[in-house]
C-alpha cells in the first residue's frame, strides 16, 4: 500500500525533479472514484476497473492544466502550488460528496479470512492488497528497465536537454510519468477505501509516511521505495505492538502506557533520521 | 389620569423589548472528516429540538449558531473565542471530544458563558477542575464503562483485553472499567485517536487469546475496528464488549456484522417515555434512520436550556446553571437528576444490537445495570 503511493511519488519527485505534495489528494481521488463507481455500478470489481483509467486521465489533465507550467519554477513555488492543490481538492470533495466519510463494503468473496499459518487466519482482502502491490512493483520494473518507453524515461531523467536534443518529446514523456504516478496513488486509494474510511483529506497522513519512505529508499529509486516501504511498515507495526511491552519492563505501567504509543508513532521518523545519518542519500540512491 | 395612561403606555413599551428577549446558542460539534456523521446527527437533533420548541426556549427567542471544530483542539479554541467575543452567545453547547472540551472549557466558563456538554465528560471537569458554569447533559466518561465492567464481572468474564484511543476519554474509559471489573486485564492498548487500520493490534490480540475484548472506539474508528475484526475472523478468538462504538452511527454501515454485540449506555431508542418516543419517531421520519445517543444528548441539551430559561427567566450563566444543578430536567432519559458537580445521576442500561421490525439494525435494552448511578469524582469538586 505504502509502496504504491511512494512509488508514484518517487517517480514524480526523482525522475521529474518536481516537488509535488498533492499526492495524498490523488490517493483520495482514487478512493472516491472507486467508491462512487462501485455504488453506481453495484459491482466492486467493475468500480475499480473503471476507476483506474479515470485516475490516469485525472493525472493527465492535472499535468496539462497546472503542473507543466511549474517545471521551470523553483522548488518553493512548486511546494506552494501543490499545497494549494491539496486544499483545493479537499474542498472540492467536501462540496461534491459532503463532509461525512463514505464507507465501502467488500464483496463477500474478498471479505473473509484465510488460514495461512495454523492459528493465524489473515483477511483475504489484505492478501489482495499485497498482491496488487507486488504486481505494480513488477510492472513498474518491467516498464522502466525492459521497454523503450522506460529507456526514454531514464534518459529524460539523467539529462533532459540531451534527450530532447536527440528528438525525445520530453513534455509528453513527463505527462505520461506524472499520470502513472497519479494512477498508482489512485490504486492505493482504492485499496485503502474498503479497509478504512473514504473522507476528505484522507491522503495527508499517508503523504508524510510516503515521503519518509522515498527519503529512506533514496529519492527517484523505485526499488528503494519498495524496500523502504516494507521496512517502514515493519518498524511502524512492530513498534506499535512491542514498544509498550519493552517500556513496561523498565518503568511502571502508567508511564509506559503513556510513553509507549507516543514513542511508537515517532519511531518511523527516528528510523529515518538514523538512515540519513548513516547514508545521507538514502539506502538505494539512483545512479548518476 | 392622562399621566397614568401615559405611564402605563411607556412601561408597556419598555416591557415589550424585554418580552422579546432572545438567547443565542453556539453549538460546537464535528461536521467534517471521519467523525462528521456524529456531528451531523447532533445538528439534526438540535434542529429537531428547535422545531419542537418553535424556536422559542423558555419564552426567549432562540437562535443557534453551528460551528465545525474538525476534531482539532486548536480549531475548537478559536471557534469558542469567536462565539464568545464576536457572536456574543449566551450558551456554548455540544463538544463531542474530551480533549476538545478540555481545550475550550477554561475560556468559556471564565467569560461567564454557560458551557453544556452534549457528549464529552472528562474526569478532571467532574472533579478538581469542575466549574459552576459548566453543566453536563451526557455523562462522566467513567460511568458507561463502569456499567460494562459491572456486567462483565457479574457474567464471570475471566480475562479482558482493552483497546481505546490514546487521549483523555480513552484513559477514563479504562479507569471506569477497572473500577468494577476485577478480573485479569491481559493488556491495555492505547491506539492513536483517529486510527483507521487496526491490523497490527488485531494480530497482537489474536496471539494473546483473551476471553473478552473491551473496546472504546467512537465514530469512524469503531466502524473500521469492527469491520476489520470481522474480516480477520476474530469472533472465534474473543468475545467483543463495547462502549460508544456500536450505535446508530456505526450500525447503518456495519449492519449484520455487529448484530448481537453488547454495549452499555444511558440511552437507547427504545427507552420508554413520552419525550423519547416523540424524539425518535420524528427524527426517523425527518432524517431517515435511527438517532444515536449523540443526537439524544444534543436534543436534551436544548431541552435543558429551555428548562433553565423557563425556570430562571434569565440568560445569565450562573442563573441557568443554578436551575440545572437542581435537577428535574425533562429529557429523553426521563427526569434527569443532577449531582453536586453538575453531572447527571442516571440509570445505565445494557444494550444489544438487534434488527427492528423493518430489518433495520438498532439497539435494544436488555437489562438495567445501574439504577441512579453517580460518577466517582463528585467528592473532589468544590465550586
Amino acid at each position: 500500500m505504502l509502496f504504491l503511493i511512494a512509488a508514484g511519488l518517487t517517480l514524480v519527485l526523482g525522475i521529474m525533479d518536481f516537488v509535488f505534495l498533492a499526492h495524498g489528494s490523488q490517493v483520495m481521488i482514487g478512493a472516491y472514484a472507486a467508491t462512487a463507481l462501485t455504488a453506481w455500478t453495484g459491482n466492486f470489481y467493475l468500480g475499480v476497473a473503471l476507476a483506474i483509467p479515470l485516475t490516469f486521465v485525472f493525472g493527465l489533465l492535472l499535468e496539462t492544466l497546472i503542473i507543466r507550467h511549474l517545471y521551470h519554477r523553483d522548488h518553493m513555488e512548486q511546494v506552494l502550488a501543490s499545497f494549494g492543490l491539496i486544499l483545493f481538492f479537499n474542498e472540492l470533495v467536501r462540496i461534491g460528496f459532503g463532509p461525512a466519510a463514505l464507507f465501502s463494503n467488500l464483496p463477500p468473496m474478498l471479505s473473509g479470512a484465510v488460514t495461512i499459518f495454523p492459528d493465524a487466519p489473515y483477511p483475504v482482502f489484505r492478501l489482495v492488497v499485497i498482491g496488487v502491490g507486488l504486481l505494480a512493483a513488477v510492472m513498474i520494473w518491467l516498464l522502466v528497465t525492459r521497454t523503450r518507453l522506460g529507456a526514454l524515461v531514464r534518459a529524460g531523467a539523467s539529462n533532459r536537454t540531451m534527450a530532447a536534443a536527440l528528438g525525445v518529446n520530453i513534455a509528453l514523456l513527463q505527462r505520461f510519468v506524472f499520470a502513472i504516478g497519479a494512477c498508482l496513488a489512485g490504486i492505493a486509494g482504492m485499496m485503502l477505501g474498503p479497509i478504512t474510511t473514504v473522507e476528505s483529506g484522507m491522503g495527508e497522513p499517508l503523504l508524510i509516511l510516503s515521503l519518509v519512505v522515498i527519503i529512506i529508499g533514496g529519492v527517484g529509486s523505485v526499488q528503494g521505495a519498495f524496500i523502504a516501504a516494507i521496512m517502514v511498515g515493519l518498524v511502524d507495526t512492530t513498534g506499535r505492538v512491542l514498544l509498550p511491552h519493552l517500556l513496561r519492563s523498565v518503568m511502571d505501567q502508567a508511564t509506559a502506557d503513556g510513553a509507549g504509543p507516543a514513542l511508537a508513532s515517532m519511531l518511523v521518523y527516528i528510523f529515518m533520521s538514523v538512515v540519513l545519518v548513516v547514508r545521507p542519500r538514502g539506502l538505494f540512491p539512483p545512479k548518476g | 389620569m392622562k399621566n397614568i395612561v401615559l405611564a402605563t403606555a411607556i412601561s408597556a413599551l419598555m416591557a415589550a423589548p424585554a418580552m422579546a428577549e432572545s438567547v443565542k446558542i453556539g453549538f460546537m460539534t464535528t461536521l467534517s472528516g471521519g467523525a462528521g456523521v456524529i456531528g451531523k446527527q447532533q445538528q439534526n437533533a438540535v434542529n429537531l429540538a428547535m422545531e419542537h420548541k418553535a424556536n422559542t426556549l423558555g419564552g426567549f427567542d432562540a437562535e443557534v449558531i453551528f460551528v465545525d471544530d474538525q476534531r482539532k483542539p486548536d480549531v475548537a479554541k478559536q471557534l469558542a473565542n469567536r462565539l464568545i467575543k464576536s457572536d456574543r452567545v449566551d450558551v456554548i453547547a455540544g463538544v463531542i471530544w474530551s480533549n476538545l472540551l478540555m481545550a475550550v472549557h477554561k475560556q468559556v466558563t471564565r467569560s461567564d458563558t454557560l458551557l453544556i456538554s452534549a457528549n464529552a465528560g472528562p474526569s478532571p471537569l467532574a472533579g478538581e477542575r469542575c466549574h459552576p458554569n459548566f453543566v453536563s447533559m451526557s455523562w462522566q466518561n467513567d460511568q458507561t464503562p463502569e456499567g460494562m465492567g459491572k456486567y462483565m464481572q457479574e457474567a464471570g468474564v475471566k480475562s479482558v483485553y482493552t483497546l481505546s484511543p490514546n487521549y483523555q476519554a480513552g484513559k477514563d474509559m479504562i479507569t471506569g472499567l477497572k473500577r468494577y471489573y476485577k478480573g485479569d486485564i491481559v493488556e491495555e492498548v492505547y491506539t492513536k485517536l483517529g486510527q483507521t487500520d487496526f491490523q497490527a493490534e488485531l494480530s497482537a490480540l489474536r496471539a494473546a487469546k483473551p476471553e473478552a475484548t473491551f473496546i472504546f472506539q467512537p465514530g469512524g474508528m469503531g466502524i473500521n475496528f469492527i469491520k476489520q475484526w470481522k474480516q480477520a475472523g476474530m469472533d472465534d478468538v474473543s468475545d467483543l464488549y463495547t462502549v460508544f462504538s456500536v450505535d446508530a452511527i456505526s450500525l447503518p454501515v456495519l449492519k449484520d456484522a455487529a448484530i448481537g454485540t453488547l454495549s452499555t449506555q444511558t440511552w437507547s431508542p427504545d427507552l420508554d417515555n413520552a419525550m423519547n418516543a416523540r424524539f425518535v419517531a420524528d427524527y426517523k421520519a425527518k432524517f431517515g434512520g435511527y438517532p444515536s445517543y449523540y443526537a439524544a444528548q444534543a436534543y436534551d441539551s436544548i431541552m435543558a436550556i429551555d428548562h433553565a430559561l423557563a425556570k430562571g427567566g434569565s440568560t445569565d450563566a450562573a442563573t441557568m446553571a443554578g436551575v440545572l444543578a437542581k435537577g428535574g430536567i425533562p429529557t429523553t432519559r426521563g427526569m434527569l437528576r443532577m449531582n453536586s458537580n453538575h453531572f447527571p445521576i442516571q440509570t445505565m442500561y445494557l444494550r444489544e444490537a438487534v434488527k427492528d421490525a423493518d430489518g433495520v439494525a438498532t439497539t435494544r435494552i436488555v437489562s438495567t445495570v445501574f439504577e441512579n448511578h453517580a460518577d466517582a469524582y463528585a467528592q473532589d469538586c468544590t465550586f
